[in-house]
């Protein structure tokens, strides 16, 4: 017969197991990013040891050191990709946060005529990858003159469907009453949306900006169609680059070093806003 | 003015607070200020409008439009009818191992990266430190494709330098290296598994934050009413709670699952051997930005939009007929 302390018991070795399975699974995730990060310091005898070895012995910044000088000697310093990189991040989320921001604030709460149609189309537009409109849109930045600037990275991605749709969600749960008091108290609509709306979506804006950052950061299709000299690529094309595709092992140490550079600011950013990101998330359910 | 709005809103909003002073110069002004709303309304959001109508709505009747035609950028578009979908159905080999190459990777990369999403999330949030496990997973859908591809051509090298190859031939698995990236056969799995490492991402969050919402009290109800175990919980309470999380998990599955490009270029080169980690995007791609075959390239991107959409479409109808 089953006592308490039997089933106790039992409970707690089934939770230990649980533990034991999702860190083997954590474990196994993470080899990548530390194999990654471990060979970022490796000096250059340890990077073709053969047997290749996990974690390095003698850890040194040398291979940062080439990255950011001995690629010097090539027209572009990497320094450039990385301003690149930043500042398109940079614009395209501040530019998606005011802009969609401000558009979902009235989709949710002015009733306009024709917003219910504008929200389907937007739901609509969470079904299709983007790469589908890269080619009418090519055209576009082409007419506007635009191919191989900044605005050809920034401009398109401005207006995104899943950035409005996430914000509108939020702004739904804020009650009106608590803007209808702001309108007696005599505040402007500016004002009501910046000093009451923004604040308390706060959870909201974060996430996207951190989703939005990390996408744009990491996008590789748009820089590839978009840029052609040198001078406007973005890092994980230069990174690529860097790398000569499979099979190439030159520069294997700047290579690894440059892969950390790259991989870090998502990380770290979302480390930094991970509590409200999880709290944003529950209210991005799409309720058909 | 403000009282004129606020008269506006009350006769929709019934919960709204009665001011406590008389309101003043009520009546007069009362249909400006909400003509005037919606065109404050408007102007905020005609930026949004104004962009999203040129680079998305736009554009996809515009590849629409093109998908009829032979295009190059230097002559004017001319109609050909069907004639693009015909060579690509008929014609086009390549497209044909496009699809399914593509196909053969959303039909495992979709379901599994989907079910082990909720699964993992139903576990860590059952775990005590689950934020910790969360940023464990959840940190390879984030970094570069492009960046860990370097460190992933590490590991599946065809030589023995690859880490793989070293603790295979170590453990006696095989006593060759294996060509993991050169070899036809296996570039579509190599391609999965690195996908599926970098699948925890959006949904799964979406994932782990509805389950912390379902309220505390169903359960307790659902084991009054004799759900005993949690599978049980799982399926009857947690599962019907969370639907609109589920739709949305499941649409962001298709679309990047369809919308492979990166993974399979950074690990297989463009064009891969033989094809073999050829997909739709590439083959857009390379029709569209490389041979500058504007026209044949949009006939791609229309069947990839319908493919999407459609799959996006019976996932909302799957998920809302079970609704009440």
């Amino acid at each position: 017969m089953p006592t308490v302390r039997t089933v106790k018991l039992a409970w707690r070795v089934k939770r230990i197991a649980l533990y034991l399975f999702v860190a083997a699974l954590v474990s196994f995730t993470a080899l990548p990013i530390v194999y990654m990060v471990s060979t970022a310091f490796k000096p250059l005898d340890e990077l073709f040891l053969y047997p290749p070895r996990f974690f390095v012995q003698k850890p040194t910044l040398r291979n940062f050191f080439d990255l950011l000088t001995a690629t010097d000697a090539s027209i572009v310093p990497f320094t450039r990709y990385i301003f690149n990189s930043v500042f398109v991040s940079a614009a395209i989320v501040a530019g998606t946060l005011a802009i969609c921001s401000l558009g979902a604030y009235v989709l949710s709460k002015y009733r306009l005529p024709g917003a219910n149609a504008l929200f389907a189309v937007i739901i609509s537009a969470l079904m299709f990858t983007p790469q589908v409109t890269q080619i009418p849109t090519y055209m576009v930045i082409s007419g506007l003159g635009m191919l191989d600037t900044y605005w050809s990275l920034v401009l398109p991605k401005l207006a995104v469907a899943y950035n409005i749709f996430l914000m509108k969600q939020f702004i739904d749960q804020i009650p009106d009453a608590l803007l209808e008091a702001a309108h007696i108290d005599g505040a402007s609509e500016w004002r009501i949306f910046w000093r009451i709306v923004m604040p308390v979506c706060r959870p909201a804006w974060a996430t996207l900006i951190i989703f939005s950052f990390i996408g744009n950061w990491n996008d590789y299709f748009t820089p590839l169609v978009f840029t052609t000299s040198e001078s406007m690529k973005t890092l994980p094309l230069a990174l690529q680059t860097l790398a000569g595709g499979p099979g190439v092992v030159a520069r294997s140490g700047a290579v690894a070093a440059g892969t950390l550079l790259v991989t870090l600011p998502p990380i770290l950013i979302f480390l930094a806003f991970q509590k409200m990101v999880i709290h944003t998330m529950a209210y991005s359910g799409i309720k058909s | 003015m403000q009282s004129g709005i606020h008269a506006a809103e009350t006769s929709r909003q019934r919960t709204a607070p009665e001011p406590a002073l008389p309101r003043p110069k009520r009546g007069t002004l009362q249909i400006k200020p909400r003509w005037k709303k919606l065109l404050t309304g408007y102007a905020f959001l005609s930026p949004f409008l104004v962009l999203f109508i040129v680079f998305t709505v736009v554009p996809v009747l515009d590849s629409i439009r093109l998908s009829f035609t032979y295009y190059n950028m230097l002559e004017p578009a001319r109609f050909i009818g069907l004639a693009n979908y015909r060579i690509l159905f008929l014609d086009d080999d390549i497209f044909f191992k496009a699809i399914q190459n593509t196909f053969i990777f959303s039909l495992v990369t979709g379901p599994v990266s989907y079910m082990l999403s909720f699964l993992l999330a139903w576990i860590i949030n059952q775990l005590r430190g689950k934020s910790l496990f969360a940023f464990a997973f959840y940190v390879p859908s984030i970094t570069s494709s492009i960046a860990l591809s370097v460190v992933w051509l590490y590991i599946f090298s065809g030589d023995r330098y690859g880490l793989l190859n070293h603790w295979l031939i170590d453990w006696g698995i095989v006593s060759e290296p294996v060509l993991w990236v050169d070899d036809a056969k296996t570039i579509l799995p190599v391609v999965i598994v690195v996908s599926l490492w970098m699948s925890m991402g959006t949904g799964f969050l979406v994932f782990l934050a509805g389950l912390q919402n379902v309220p505390k009290e169903l359960y307790e109800a659902g084991a009054i009413d004799g759900v005993g175990s949690k599978f049980q919980e799982l399926w009857y309470i947690t599962v019907p709670f969370m639907k609109p999380q589920m739709l949305f998990g499941a649409v962001n599955a298709i679309v990047a699952s369809f919308g492979v490009f990166d993974i399979a270029v950074a690990m297989a080169g463009m064009p891969s051997p033989n094809y073999a980690g050829h997909t739709i995007i590439s083959h857009l791609y390379d029709y569209a930005f490389i041979r500058f075959e504007l026209g044949y390239a949009s006939a791609i991107a229309v069947v990839l939009f319908v493919l999407t959409f459609g799959l996006g479409r019976i996932a909302m109808k799957l998920f809302s007929s079970k609704d009440e």
